[in-house]
């Protein structure tokens, strides 16, 4: 490998940055309308849409995922499915142990 | 074994970087640290990934408790919270920018940037917590509301209705305490950056350091971005 | 820090001298030793509590110890060898000395973050046995709620402990990743890879995923002690079940931690004592990756009587069955490998044949447990003690020991002595069976585990238990004295003694400081024998 040093490495530029940053303040002001508005059940569901929104711009620009190695997209995603996996039958055992027999508040 | 990497910063002065003997060239190294950052982040996600996993089965078999919970938090602080490290992101971004383009000066004013917005988040958080405590709302069998007020009367009564309420703020106090026990821990690596690139230890051939706490920021930042809507916002 | 030019006289052993070059080493085969130390007097510190729980155990009623008393040193003897032996056991030391070397590097991706990871599971150590003061904890090394939020004080020492030592495990884990990502030599694809190298990898994935959530799991319950936050205590809403889900996600992955590295040892004694090529080399690395990633979805077969609903264990047991599959073609596959191969029985062979056979058997009573309808009868009885035995046991320290043999003269240049390695051998391997298989027996007849006390019809298959117990014992005797033995007076070994084909044996024994002399270039893969 070439001692070539950090020459090689992509730059975003400035502008790319600067709608970010707005884009990601923009969606900051709709999440907090949409928390106005009564969606039910899934209340959670959007606004953890519209924060993923948020995350993905921060992981593809600031943090150079849409740039860089995939490795680093696909370490991140794994990290991801099994917090899902968690989640998801630890919510099985919750649900059919309390929720679907009733046992809430 | 030299491994040197000689460089001029903007200001003339001249220093070089040694990468460690076990990489072939610094960009070896370079990508080493940045996938090891990387792997390290995927640790993270995993470990506060935990706290949101249990925040949200228990939101689902308490509602209304929860909701109750919530009306104790002030979303404008939260909202200005949430500004204050979208834009610290940015300055942390562009301070990457700045060295790669040898540019000293302005990679210190975004890292001071960047320290300062984590200060006033830190401040912000320090209000929403004494205000907490001082009127006896903590975490489990800490909810123990005393003084005058309407958040007391509130929190008296809520706590007749959904007697687990201290449960809630459990989950407040331990993910946004585990929050921002990091955020310090990214402000002392900002001020290590800072003491680094006074000293001329960085360049745009190795900035390498200034990319992984980097990293490390936004990776406060993302957890922050998804913090603020399930406690401030769907309560 | 080149260890002079290519003197002869000089490896990484004695090219620095004194204790304070030890402790500040970046080296990674001084850290592998290091662990190897550490993990020994910690296995000897398990293994007493072992004999000492044997030794209650041979009569019925109080022998040596009260209930109380015996509670800790059953608990004691189950968090020491799983946080301090078991897991490190194989990546942190033969993984460290040898898996740099296989690859043709010169030493982990993170060499600081190498030595901090020992220090994590020695600081984490000090704080576990600092409960001792407090007489320990009571609650098992699973340490369920409720009532390890409402017992002695210890617990509380010795759940931050293994806190700290998971972080020694997630920078190892950490480590490897990006060394076999970033430092493999030049022509050494991630097809060439020796096994042992798959199985390391794979197993850091699972500490780099798994650990973490241990992590926030034990703080919560150390929350839960110190500020009642009530997320597993039912006074507050808290569901006890949900500490066994987080615990369990973490621990399911554990014992993969445990026995993957062990496989990967065993691939390579096989293909080494048989002087053959592995048969089968994809399907073994692949069902290391397929095993890390299924563990991830069968936790709740630890908890099918706990109080999860019968839908999630229904769930869990049909997935768990998968888990077997991976397993069974790595076992086909040494087997094969066997086949038609130049066998040499030498000590290191002894106990990979010794691990075939009673992992084969920990494995199988894995799946009979797995069935949810016979755990229900099986659930925390001697059926469970003897299943995990054999496999932890059974197959991972028996591929320590293998591995220890094996890689002996590589990293002391000394050869062990045969007579008493096989020897240590045979005593480990009777002693073993005459342990545990009649606790197969005890559990099928219904004695509960973790009982201080037991009805007399279990008294003697407890008895010969015990006796196997103690032979176990006197047979590591023996293996430490064969290993200190050759360690200061072996016969010298030369830089290939086995004739095996992976690039550790083209270093010379014991290795210089930069384990080459120079950047090997890999052209063929890692067993090619004939």
């Amino acid at each position: 490998m070439a001692s070539g040093g950090a020459h090689d490495h992509h730059i975003i530029p400035l502008k790319i940055y600067f709608r970010v940053i707005a884009i990601l303040m923009f969606l900051t002001v709709v999440t907090v309308a949409a928390s106005r508005v009564d969606f039910g059940v899934m209340n959670t569901v959007i606004a953890m849409l519209i924060a993923s929104v948020k995350a993905g711009l921060v992981l593809a620009f600031f943090m150079h995922l849409k740039y860089d190695d995939k490795m680093y997209t696909v370490a991140f995603g794994t990290s991801v499915f099994f917090l899902l996996v968690l989640y998801f039958f630890a919510w099985v055992d919750f649900y059919t142990r309390f929720i679907h027999t009733g046992i809430v508040q | 074994m030299s491994t040197a990497n000689t460089s001029a910063s903007s200001d003339g002065k001249s220093h070089v970087h040694h990468h460690a003997h076990h990489f072939d060239s610094a960009e070896h190294e370079y990508n080493a640290a940045k996938f090891g950052t990387w792997t390290f982040l995927v640790t993270e996600i995993l470990m506060f990934g935990g706290l949101f996993v249990g925040y949200i089965l228990y939101h689902e078999r308490f509602p209304e408790m929860f909701k109750a919970g919530a009306t104790f938090l002030d979303w404008k602080m939260g909202a200005l919270n949430t500004i204050v490290l979208l834009f610290s992101s940015l300055t942390m971004a562009l301070s990457i920018y700045y060295m790669q383009h040898d540019n000293k000066k302005m990679t210190l004013i975004n890292l001071y940037v960047t320290l300062a917005c984590a200060c006033i988040f830190m401040v912000v958080k320090y209000f929403e917590y004494t205000h907490k405590l001082h009127l006896g709302i903590g975490p489990g069998n800490y909810f123990q509301p005393h003084g005058h007020g309407e958040e007391v009367q509130r929190a008296l009564g809520f706590l007749k209705d959904y007697p687990n309420i201290g449960m809630y703020f459990s989950f407040y106090f331990c993910m946004t305490g585990l929050h921002g026990s990091h955020v310090l821990i990214g402000m002392g690596l900002i001020i290590w950056l800072i003491r680094r690139t006074h000293r001329n230890e960085f360049s745009s051939k190795y900035y390498t350091a200034i990319e992984c706490v980097g990293l490390f920021w936004h990776l406060v930042d993302l957890i922050w971005i998804y913090l603020f809507p399930l406690l401030y916002l769907v309560g | 820090m080149a260890s002079g030019a290519h003197d002869p006289n000089l490896n990484y052993l004695n090219w620095e001298k004194g204790l304070w070059s030890w402790l500040t080493t970046l080296d990674h085969k001084r850290i592998g030793i290091m662990y190897m130390i550490s993990v020994m007097c910690f296995f000897a510190l398990g293994g007493t509590f072992a004999m000492l729980i044997r030794w209650e155990l041979f009569s019925v009623g109080k022998t040596i110890m009260d209930a109380k008393q015996y509670n800790q040193a059953m608990t004691f003897h189950g968090a020491i060898m799983v946080f301090m032996v078991i897991i490190p056991g194989i990546p942190a030391f033969l993984g460290n000395f040898i898996m740099p070397m296989q690859i043709g590097a010169k030493d982990v991706a993170f060499p600081r973050l190498n030595l901090a990871s020992w220090y994590c599971l020695m600081a984490g150590a000090a704080v576990a046995f600092i409960s001792l003061i407090y007489n320990g904890a009571d609650t098992g090394w699973t340490f369920y709620t409720p009532y390890s939020i409402t017992t002695q004080n210890g617990t509380i020492w010795l759940v931050t402990g293994a806190f700290i030592i998971g972080f020694s495990s997630i920078l190892t884990g950490l480590n490897f990743i990006v060394t076999v990502h970033k430092l493999r030599a030049p022509g050494m694809s991630f097809w060439r890879m020796p096994l042992f190298v798959w199985a390391l990898y794979s197993t850091a994935i699972l500490q780099v995923l798994a650990t973490p959530v241990l992590a926030i799991t034990l703080a919560l319950l150390v929350a839960e002690r110190l500020l009642g936050v009530g997320i597993f205590d039912p006074k507050l809403g808290g569901d006890p079940v949900l500490f066994q889900h987080f615990f369990w996600f973490y621990s399911h992955p554990a014992v993969y931690i445990m026995i993957l590295p062990a496989m990967g040892v065993v691939s390579e004694l096989i293909a080494t004592f048989s002087q053959k090529t592995i048969f089968g080399y994809k399907a073994i690395a692949l069902s290391s990756i397929g095993i890390a990633a299924v563990s991830f979805f069968v936790w709740g077969h630890h908890m099918f009587v706990s109080g999860q609903s019968e839908f999630a264990g229904i769930l869990f047991s049909f997935i768990t069955m998968l888990v077997g599959v991976p397993t069974a073609i790595k076992t086909f596959n040494w087997v094969a490998t066997m086949y038609k191969g130049s066998i040499r029985f030498d000590s290191p062979m002894l106990y990979a044949m010794g691990f075939i056979f009673l992992f084969t058997i920990g494995g199988v009573t894995g799946i009979m447990l797995a069935v949810v309808g016979v755990d229900v009868h099986f659930h925390d009885t001697y059926f469970v003690v003897a299943h995990f035995h054999y496999v932890m046991v059974g197959g991972t320290l028996m591929a320590i020991m293998g591995g220890i043999y094996y890689w002996m003269p590589k990293m002391f240049g000394r050869m062990v002595n045969e007579t008493w390695a096989r020897i240590s051998f045979v005593l480990v391997f009777v002693g073993f069976n005459v342990t545990f298989f009649p606790q197969f027996i005890l559990g099928a007849m219904g004695m509960p585990r973790r009982y201080y006390d037991y009805l007399p019809e279990y008294e003697s298959l407890n008895r010969i238990s015990s006796m196997g117990a103690w032979t176990i014992g006197v047979g590591f005797l023996v293996a430490l004295g064969v290993i200190l033995h050759a360690i200061k007076r072996g016969k010298i070994a030369g830089p290939n003694p086995w004739n095996a084909k992976t690039l550790e044996w083209t270093a010379p024994s014991p290795p210089p400081h930069e384990n080459f002399h120079v950047q090997p270039v890999v052209t063929a893969g890692p067993y090619e024998y004939r």
